[in-house]
Formats: C-alpha cells, sequence, structure tokens
C-alpha cells in the first residue's frame, strides 16, 4: 500500500519504463490488480500497465469491461490523465466482436456523464461517440428508433446499475447528445449534430483530439478572423441596465 | 524579301480573334544569323582552346570600388607623373607643362579672366569700357594691360589670324558683350528703384493729405456692379429650395422604429441558429453529368432570374431593398450628426466672438492665442496667461474669466497615449467626463478629416484600459464606470472591427494569464474585478447569442475556463464565481444555449453551504472536491445572523474590502450568495426545460436540493428563494421521444447535358486553382527551354563538327598538294636526270 502521490507516479511510468524491462512482468498482475480496484485516478492510471499484461501476457482479467464501466464517472472528463484513459478505452472498445448491449452501455453513461463536462472533452467525446457507433451498426438504435414508442415517460437508461447487461441502454436513445446540440460552442453543437445524420462510414481521427486543451480551444477562436462583426442593437443604459438584468437583482454597484 | 526564302507554316484551323507571330518563317536568314553568332563565340573559343594566355587589366585600381572615380583619376596621373619622371629628357631645359581644365589652357583662361576683372572694375569705377576706350583713344589708356591687348589687337590686324586666334577672338568678344548686358540692366534695375523710391516720397505726402478721396476716385474707377447683374447673380448662386422630406408623425416615427427593431431581431435569430445565408439560399442546382463532384463551382451569375410569387416580385429583391433602405437611413444619421457638428460648431464660434467683445483692444492678438490654444488641448491655463495681458480691463473681464474656468473647452484633440487621456479625465467629475468624451468625439468625426477614424478607434482602447483601472481600484468606482458604458457602446457601435480587436486583446492576455497560472502553479485563481467587468460589457456592446461571435464566443471560452479551473478557497472567489454564472445566464438568456460549467458550479456551490458529510446521490466535479479543504464556504452556523438576515444586492466592491467586514457581515453575504444561487438555479430550470435530457442535468442538483439542504434552519425569506427554485425543478414533465435520424436527402441523377465553362480568356488554361495553374505554367515552361537548350547543343554540335571537318580538309588537302609538289619535283628531277642521260647516251 503505498502513498496516493507515489502510486500515480508509478502508474504513470509504468507502462513504458518497467514493464517492457521485467522478465517476468506477470508479476505485477496482482500489484496491478490492487491498484485497478482503488478507484478514482489510480484505477485510471492501472488500467494501462493491465491492457500490456492482458494484451502481451495473456492476463485473463474477469468482469474486465465491467469494472472498465464503473470506472465512468464525472470526474473522468476533468482529470488530468483523460488523454490517457480515452486512448485506452477506445483501444478496448475498438473490437467488433463486443456485445452490442455492453457498448450502448457505454455510449449511453458517457453521454450522460458529458453533460457536465467542458468544452474540450466534449469536442473528443463526440466523435469518439460516433465511432463507437461505425464500429457496432447494432447501437445505431440508440440514434435512430424509428418504429419506438411514441412517447415515454422515463429514460429506460438505469445510471445507477454497475452491470452494463441490467442497464437497458438498448432501449434508450442518446437524449444527452440531443441536448448538447444547444452546447454554447459552436464546435461542440456542430459535432454533436452530426449524429442527426446517418454517419459516413469513415471513422474519425480522434488521436488529435485526445489532448485537446481549453486554452488551444480559446486560441483558436480569438485567431479567427471575421469578417464584420455584429452589434447590439439595444441602446445600453447603464452596467446593468438591461431589460430583465440578473445583475440588477442581485449585485449592486457599490 | 525573296519568296523562296520564306517557309510559311500551314494552320490547321483559322481561328478568329487569335493572333499568330508564327506563321511565316525565314529560315535562311536565321540559320545565317545563328552561324555569324556562332563565328563571334563558340568558334572563338574553339580556336582558343589550347591558349593559356589570359588578358590582364592592369590600369591602377580599375577593378577597386572603395576609391571615387575622381581620385583614382588623381592617383593614376600621380602614377603616370612618377614614370615619366626618370625619363625626362635631361636636355630639354625649355619642356614646360601645359596646364589644363575641361581640355583649356589654364594660362588662356587666366588671360581672359584678367580681361573680364578689369572690365568689372573700370564699370564700377564709372569709366568707359576698353574696347570704347581702344576705339576712341586709339588704344592709349593708361593700363598696361589694356595696351597688352591692343597690341595683340594690332598684331592681328597685320597678320591673317590663325584658327585658334579666331576663336580666342571670338570667345572674348561674346564674353564682353554679355559682360556689358548685364551692366545695362543692373543700371536699369537701380534707376527704376530710385524712380520707386522718389515715387514713394512723393505718394506719401498725397496720401496724407487726401487719402480718402483718392479711396474714393478708385472706387469710381472700378465700374459699380450693375443691380441686374446682382441679382441675376444672387438668383443664380441662392440655394434651390428643394422639396424637403415631409416631417414624420410620432406614430410614423414609432412604426419605423419597429420596424428597424424587428428587422435587427430577426437578424439576429438567424445568426443564433448559425444558418449562413448561403445556406439558406441555396437551392438544388443543376447537376451536370460532366460534373466531376469536386465542388467545384462557377462564380454566380450576376443577373437575377425574374421570377413570381403569389404576383409578387420574386422576395430578394425586396430584402435587397429593405437593406438599402436601412443604409440610407444610417446616412441619413450621420448626416444629422453633422449638422449637430455644425451648430455646435457655429455655437463655438458665437461664445469666442463674446469672449472677444469683451476684450475689445486686444481682439486681434486674443484670437490669436486662443486659436493656439486650441491646437494644444488644454485652453484654460493659457486662457490664465493670455489674461494677464489685459491688465486694463481686469473688471470686465474676470467675471467671465470664472465662468470660462468652470466651463469645459468645446474643441479636443484625441489623446495620443493613454497617459494624456488619463490627465484628460483626471479630476472631473462623472458628467464632465462624459461631456469630454463626447466632445472628443463630435470634434474628431471621421467624417471631417482623414486621421480621425484612428484616433477614434485608439480612444475606445484607452477608454476600455481606463474602464479597467477604475475597477481594479481598492474602492472600484463602479458608478463612473456604469456612466462610462455609453460612450464606449456609441464608439463600438462606429467602429465594430476596432472595438472587437481591442477587447479580443483584453480576453487573451487575461486568458493567457491564467493558463500562465495554471502551468506554474498548476491552479488558477479568480482574476480580478476589472476582467469581470469587462465580460460583463462585452454583454452589451455584441450580441450574446450569436451561434459564432468573434468577440463572444471567445468569452464563453474565457468564462468556461474560469469556472472549471480556478480554486474556490475564499468567499469571494464564491462571489465572483456566482458572478460569472449571472453572466453566463445573461449570455445565453435569448438562445438558451446549453452551459455544463454553469450548473456545475451551482451544485458546487451548494454543495459548500452545506455542513460536511460525505455526498450521497451526487458528485460535484472539479473545481469543488466532495472531501477537503475548502468546504463549508457558504456554511452559516450562527442562529442570530440567521434571523437578523434580510436579502440585499451583494455590493461589487465587496471583493475588494471584504477582510474589513464584520463576522455577521460575512454571514449575511454568505446568505446572500445562497440566494442567489437559489435564484440562479430557478433560471437555469427555467431556461433549459426544453432540453431533452433535462432531468438528467438537474438531477444532481435536485437530489441536493430535496435530500440535503437543511431548509429548516434557514430564515422565512430563504425558504421562499428556495422553494421558488425547487418548484421550477419538479414541475416539469417528463417527456422522451425515440430519436429518429433525418432522412438523407436524395441525391439528384446525374444528367447528360454538357458542363458549361466561361471562358474568360483565350489561349489559357481555366481548370484548376490559380497555385496549380501557376505550377502547370512553370512546368509548361521549364519544358520548353529544357527543349531549347537541347536543341542549341546539338546545333552547336554540328556547328562544332562542320569546323573540324573543314579542317582536317583543309589539312589533307595541303597534305595532298604538298605530296603532290614534291612527286612533281621528283618526277622533274627524274625526268631532267634522264634526258641528261639520254643527252651522253646520244653524245
Amino acid at each position: 500500500q503505498l502513498p496516493t502521490g507515489l502510486y500515480k507516479k508509478v502508474l504513470v511510468i509504468l507502462h513504458d519504463s518497467v514493464l517492457p524491462y521485467m522478465n517476468e512482468p506477470t508479476l505485477m498482475m496482482d500489484f496491478l490488480t490492487v491498484a485497478y480496484g482503488i478507484g478514482g485516478a489510480i484505477s485510471l492510471l492501472a488500467l494501462n500497465g493491465l491492457f500490456i499484461l492482458i494484451h502481451q501476457h495473456n492476463l485473463e482479467y474477469p468482469d474486465f469491461y465491467k469494472k472498465l464501466y464503473s470506472l465512468l464517472d464525472p470526474s473522468i472528463y476533468h482529470v488530468k490523465y483523460r488523454a490517457r484513459f480515452f486512448h485506452l478505452t477506445d483501444l478496448f472498445l475498438s473490437s467488433s466482436h463486443l456485445p452490442a448491449y455492453l457498448v450502448a452501455a457505454f455510449i449511453k453513461r458517457l453521454s450522460r456523464l458529458a453533460l457536465t463536462a467542458p468544452p474540450e472533452a466534449l469536442l473528443m467525446i463526440i466523435p469518439f461517440i460516433c465511432n463507437l457507433f461505425r464500429r457496432h451498426p447494432a447501437c445505431r438504435v440508440l440514434v435512430h428508433r424509428p418504429g419506438g414508442p411514441a412517447d415515454m415517460s422515463e429514460d429506460p437508461y438505469v445510471m445507477e446499475e454497475e452491470e452494463p447487461s441490467k442497464s437497458r441502454a438498448l432501449e434508450s436513445s442518446l437524449w444527452e447528445i440531443q441536448s448538447l446540440q444547444n452546447h454554447y460552442h459552436p464546435d461542440v453543437a456542430k459535432a454533436a449534430a452530426v449524429l442527426n445524420q446517418f454517419l459516413s462510414e469513415m471513422e474519425d481521427d480522434i488521436s488529435g483530439l485526445l489532448e485537446l486543451s481549453a486554452y488551444e480551444l480559446f486560441d483558436k477562436e480569438v485567431k479567427k478572423k471575421a469578417v464584420d462583426v455584429p452589434l447590439e442593437f439595444e441602446q445600453v443604459r447603464g452596467l446593468f441596465g438591461k431589460k430583465n438584468d440578473i445583475f440588477a437583482e442581485h449585485f449592486s454597484l457599490d | 524579301s525573296n519568296p523562296f526564302e520564306v517557309k510559311v507554316n500551314r494552320q490547321k484551323f483559322d481561328i478568329l480573334g487569335r493572333k499568330t507571330k508564327n506563321d511565316v518563317g525565314l529560315p535562311g536568314v536565321s540559320r545565317s544569323k545563328a552561324i555569324k553568332k556562332r563565328n563571334q563565340t563558340l568558334l572563338k573559343e574553339y580556336k582558343e582552346r589550347e591558349k593559356t594566355n589570359v588578358f590582364k587589366d592592369k590600369r591602377f585600381g580599375e577593378y577597386n570600388t572603395k576609391i571615387t572615380p575622381e581620385e583614382k583619376m588623381i592617383r593614376r596621373f600621380a602614377l603616370e607623373r612618377q614614370q615619366n619622371y626618370g625619363k625626362k629628357n635631361i636636355c630639354n631645359l625649355n619642356e614646360d607643362e601645359e596646364l589644363t581644365h575641361y581640355g583649356q589652357s589654364l594660362a588662356e583662361i587666366e588671360k581672359l579672366n584678367d580681361i573680364v576683372d578689369s572690365d568689372s572694375d573700370t564699370e564700377e569705377r564709372g569709366t568707359l569700357s576698353a574696347e570704347l576706350t581702344a576705339a576712341h583713344f586709339g588704344g592709349g589708356g593708361g593700363l598696361l594691360r589694356k595696351k597688352v591687348s591692343s597690341e595683340q589687337q594690332d598684331e592681328e590686324e597685320e597678320k591673317p589670324k590663325s584658327r585658334k586666334e579666331l576663336i580666342e577672338e571670338m570667345i572674348a568678344k561674346s564674353k564682353q558683350e554679355k559682360q556689358e548686358r548685364q551692366t545695362r540692366r543692373e543700371s536699369a534695375l537701380e534707376l527704376t528703384e530710385k524712380l520707386d523710391k522718389d515715387w514713394k516720397e512723393i505718394q506719401t505726402l498725397i496720401a496724407h493729405k487726401t487719402p480718402k478721396s483718392e479711396r474714393k476716385d478708385k472706387e469710381v474707377e472700378k465700374p459699380k456692379p450693375d443691380e441686374y447683374d446682382m441679382i441675376v447673380r444672387e438668383l443664380g448662386f441662392e440655394m434651390k429650395a428643394k422639396p424637403s422630406e415631409r416631417l414624420k408623425t410620432e406614430e410614423e416615427l414609432a412604426k419605423e422604429e419597429q420596424a428597424r427593431l424587428q428587422k435587427l431581431e430577426a437578424d439576429r435569430l438567424r445568426r443564433m441558429r448559425g444558418i449562413d445565408e448561403e445556406a439558406n439560399k441555396k437551392r438544388p442546382s443543376h447537376m451536370s453529368a460532366d460534373d466531376l463532384a469536386d465542388g467545384f463551382i462557377l462564380d454566380k451569375d450576376d443577373r437575377r432570374l425574374l421570377s413570381y410569387k403569389d404576383g409578387k416580385m420574386n422576395i430578394e429583391n425586396e430584402e435587397e431593398k429593405e437593406e438599402d433602405e436601412g443604409e440610407e437611413e444610417e446616412e441619413e444619421e450621420g448626416e444629422e450628426e453633422d449638422n449637430e457638428d455644425e451648430e455646435e460648431s457655429q455655437e463655438e464660434s458665437a461664445s469666442e466672438n463674446e469672449e472677444d467683445d469683451a476684450a475689445d483692444s486686444h481682439s486681434d492678438l486674443e484670437s490669436d492665442i486662443e486659436s493656439e490654444e486650441e491646437a494644444a488641448g488644454n485652453k484654460e491655463e493659457k486662457k490664465h496667461k493670455a489674461n494677464e495681458n489685459e491688465s486694463q480691463n481686469v473688471e470686465k473681464s474676470d467675471r467671465k474669466r470664472e465662468a470660462a474656468k468652470s466651463e469645459l473647452p468645446y474643441t479636443f484633440t484625441v489623446p495620443e497615449s493613454y497617459e494624456t487621456f488619463k490627465s484628460l479625465l483626471a479630476g472631473r467629475t462623472i458628467e464632465e467626463q462624459l461631456i469630454i468624451l463626447e466632445r472628443i468625439q463630435k470634434c474628431n468625426h471621421p467624417s471631417l478629416a482623414v486621421g480621425n477614424k484612428a484616433k477614434l478607434e485608439k480612444l475606445f482602447g484607452f477608454l476600455l484600459e481606463y474602464v479597467g483601472e477604475l475597477a481594479t481600484l481598492d474602492l472600484p468606482e463602479l458608478r463612473t464606470i456604469d456612466k462610462l458604458v455609453l460612450p464606449l457602446y456609441n464608439l463600438c457601435q462606429m467602429f465594430p472591427e476596432a472595438a472587437s480587436d481591442s477587447i479580443k486583446f483584453i480576453l487573451r492576455d487575461a486568458a493567457h494569464d491564467l493558463e500562465e497560472v495554471i502551468e506554474v502553479k498548476g491552479r488558477a485563481t479568480y482574476p480580478g474585478l476589472d476582467t469581470l467587468i469587462y465580460l460583463k460589457i462585452v454583454s452589451l456592446l455584441f450580441p450574446t447569442s450569436d451561434f459564432w461571435h468573434p468577440v463572444v464566443t471567445p468569452a464563453f471560452m474565457y468564462m468556461s475556463q474560469l469556472l472549471t479551473k480556478c480554486r474556490i478557497t475564499t468567499l469571494q472567489d464564491v462571489i465572483k464565481g456566482l458572478f460569472i454564472c449571472c453572466l453566463f445566464l445573461e449570455y445565453v438568456s435569448l438562445s438558451r444555449r446549453f452551459v455544463p460549467e454553469l450548473i456545475n458550479f451551482l451544485l458546487g456551490v451548494l454543495h459548500i453551504s452545506l455542513p460536511k458529510q460525505q455526498a450521497q446521490g451526487y458528485t460535484v466535479v472539479h473545481p469543488f472536491t466532495p472531501v477537503g479543504k475548502n468546504l463549508e464556504l457558504l456554511l452559516v452556523c450562527d442562529k442570530e445572523d440567521l434571523k437578523s438576515w434580510e436579502k440585499q444586492n451583494v455590493p461589487l466592491s465587496i471583493v475588494t474590502r471584504l477582510k474589513e467586514a464584520s463576522r455577521t457581515e460575512i454571514n449575511h453575504t454568505r446568505l446572500s450568495c445562497l440566494a442567489l444561487c437559489f435564484d440562479l438555479i430557478k433560471k437555469c430550470a427555467a431556461l433549459y426545460e426544453s432540453l431533452p435530457s433535462f432531468h438528467e442535468i438537474m438531477h444532481p442538483i435536485r437530489i441536493l436540493l430535496t435530500q440535503h439542504v437543511p431548509v429548516n434552519e434557514y430564515p422565512e425569506k430563504m425558504q421562499e428563494w428556495y422553494h421558488s427554485a425547487l418548484k421550477e425543478l419538479e414541475n416539469k414533465v417528463k417527456h422522451y421521444t425515440p430519436l429518429i435520424c433525418e432522412k438523407k436527402k436524395p441525391v439528384p441523377l446525374k444528367q447528360y447535358t454538357p458542363k458549361i465553362v466561361k471562358v474568360l480568356e483565350f489561349g489559357r488554361k481555366q481548370a484548376g486553382s490559380k497555385k496549380e495553374q501557376e505550377r502547370k505554367q512553370l512546368i509548361q515552361r521549364h519544358k520548353r527551354e529544357l527543349k531549347g537548350a537541347i536543341r542549341e547543343i546539338r546545333k552547336d554540335n554540328q556547328y562544332l563538327a562542320r569546323m573540324q571537318l573543314s579542317e582536317i580538309m583543309e589539312r589533307d588537302s595541303a597534305r595532298k598538294r604538298k605530296v603532290k609538289e614534291l612527286l612533281g619535283s621528283l618526277a622533274t628531277q627524274e625526268g631532267e636526270w634522264k634526258a641528261m642521260k639520254r643527252n651522253k647516251w646520244k653524245n
């Protein structure tokens, strides 16, 4: 049992500067499994080492996807290791042999969590979800259900359910992405609107989007050249002088 | 030329409008030219192929660029002299170098000069010229030099003149003539001057006596303008009465205003949806079978198809008309402003006149000074000085001076730097500052002078900076800022581009600072009040509902960063955060866009208002943490404070002076923040109710409100806020409809009509972009050059081979000839020998 800071440091470098040089990488199995079970950022980091063990050293990990599924919580969009985590998740979900219910559950959960995500994460996750749809056409019912019931009073998807198979994700629809079509960031809104149409065959390349930072986004927006600048036509009457100004209700200029 | 020497290049097709330059060739001429050229170049090279002699230019400094040509010449000359020095003929004692200047002998020139000098001297003394004396007195003048010249003359008369002498004489004569002419002119000038002077003396005498009569005389001289003429002129120049527009009634004005607003609103909505105008107007276009589907579209035809809809002309035209009208309106407004300017300037001049009258005798002087003052811009101080001059009527002007002192100057120049701008506004009241700004704008209206636009654009930047500085003071002067927003708005309306640029610049700086702090420290803190004010100003100047806006979108990004990256450690941070939440809500109030950061932040704020506990059923996200430091920032336990709390507006200045506040005050502020949070939740709920996943978005907040918030402990007012927020959350029906993808538009079939491409210029390939065309051109040129070069080389080789062959032939023929000669001589020898032999035999 290591202190958290050290744990993180070890796990960050484990996969590329420790594991390749070990004679018996499988010895790390127990360490990584324990770390994976801790939860939070440490689990995310342990994922990388674990992946190498599974991929190259025939490690059998029971309920791997269930565990991965339970790792998804609102903080994944805000943590520092976001790029690494989604890179791996993309790898794990790239197999076309995964059952549709599992992928649907992932899609649904990711998009539910996306309701609290900052724009840079949204710009990454929406193409990510689109890619999942492309790989697993069976999940397309989430965005296209022509013969479904006209009206539902509840989202069939159960967020709290730990087991992906019982989350009833396939009966649901992707209302979250539809909500995101109203996002304030124009690029996010545009990206979300893609799911309104039938998707193209080509997968999007998300490798460039993984590392996107908020500052980069800001910079990109600032550097855009505008042809003309629309102006407010309502005459100002002071700092808080607009109609129904929220500030006038709660702040004073003293 | 000879038709047999002409080669005609036959053309397959005659193309109208194409000029051909290569239809006729002259092979013989061009070949002979080529051979000639080769004779001069290639043949020379060939003949000198085994020679290693090199021509060396050893002239002094020929290739030295550092020496000026004159210096070079001097040095060369010196070298030459040095070389000659040793070789000088010893016997030749008489050798004298003739010095020259511009090829003329210096001695000669000196002689001539002497003559001229003497002439001018004589003239100055008022004596007669040399020639004259020579003519009249037989050349007996006392001066030695003249004697010499006269002697020469005599000699000349005697001898037949040589050519050189003739020329010299001519030169001398012409020079003399020139001199004479000059003297004559000078004397004439002197005389006229003298005459003038005399006349003036006399004139003054006359003028003193009868100045008026003279003036009258002058008037009489000018014929009085005829009355008829005057009237005709007047009528001609008189402003023609133009048909003015009827004054509009109030109703009409209101209607117009309404129409304008409606149009602007429609425009705003269109931008909000992010629909391009082009996309709107796009119609299923004609697809050709030849179409490569490469997106290449012809430029639109300018002509509009005449089409009718319900008996009306097509709408596009009408729209355009409307736009035109809008422009006209704008122009009219501009004119009005101009008129105002003029009026003001008139007022100005009037007031100045009054002042001038006050100082009667010094009116000229003062007006001069005043004009200077206007240029300087700070009128008052100098006016003080000016007033010192008029000491005799101090009493009179005293009152006026007082009035003028308190009064603001009417004209301002636009300050060039921020410092001068600040000094201009320093010490003024808000109203005065506003007036100053207004006057600056009016005096420097872009229609008045060329550079004014740039100046006023700068002014916007200064004003922004000033606002920022006011906001960063210890006691922020928000009231002033409140008023300064108006000139900001006006300037922004005048120069949208410059305004957006300067605001973007500020935003970029702020975001850059934030990013730096995050990189260095790993966490960020909230910026000062000035940045918040800037963000608020953005919402006043620009429409925040646009789908994309050059200023508003970056502002959105920046605020999102603030809400997600900045740590919340103090109550000030909470207040600032809530301020940004308000900004977000205001920004999206019309467009109803979804802002996840806003919900997250409100949830976090609620979270820190609760006592420490394990969060259940909801998770807070960055920057809030479920456990750890900085919790309970908004928690109020004091019963007294809870009771005595009254909802009041949070003063913005609190962010700088919270430390001085008492405990109770702080607690009250906390409660106010909580109330604000409840209200924001309510507003969010109202705003986002149309979102399909509204309940999922609000789920954590609802759980927190219903399960964790200790409602009963709150004062009544707070409970009201709470309940209204909760009500807004609860009474939304859950309503889900399964998603269905939009139907794809059918791809139109390809038709077999030819693709028609407009030919803009004949003989030039059209397809491809400009870059592509350039590339193709370059490739083609390269190919042509290469071919030409190969051809030239081949011809060179042929020429050389020919030369070599002719050489060999020559050599061979020479050898043959020699052999023949030898053989011949041998044969004759043999013959002779045989003959001799025969003779012997005979003998």
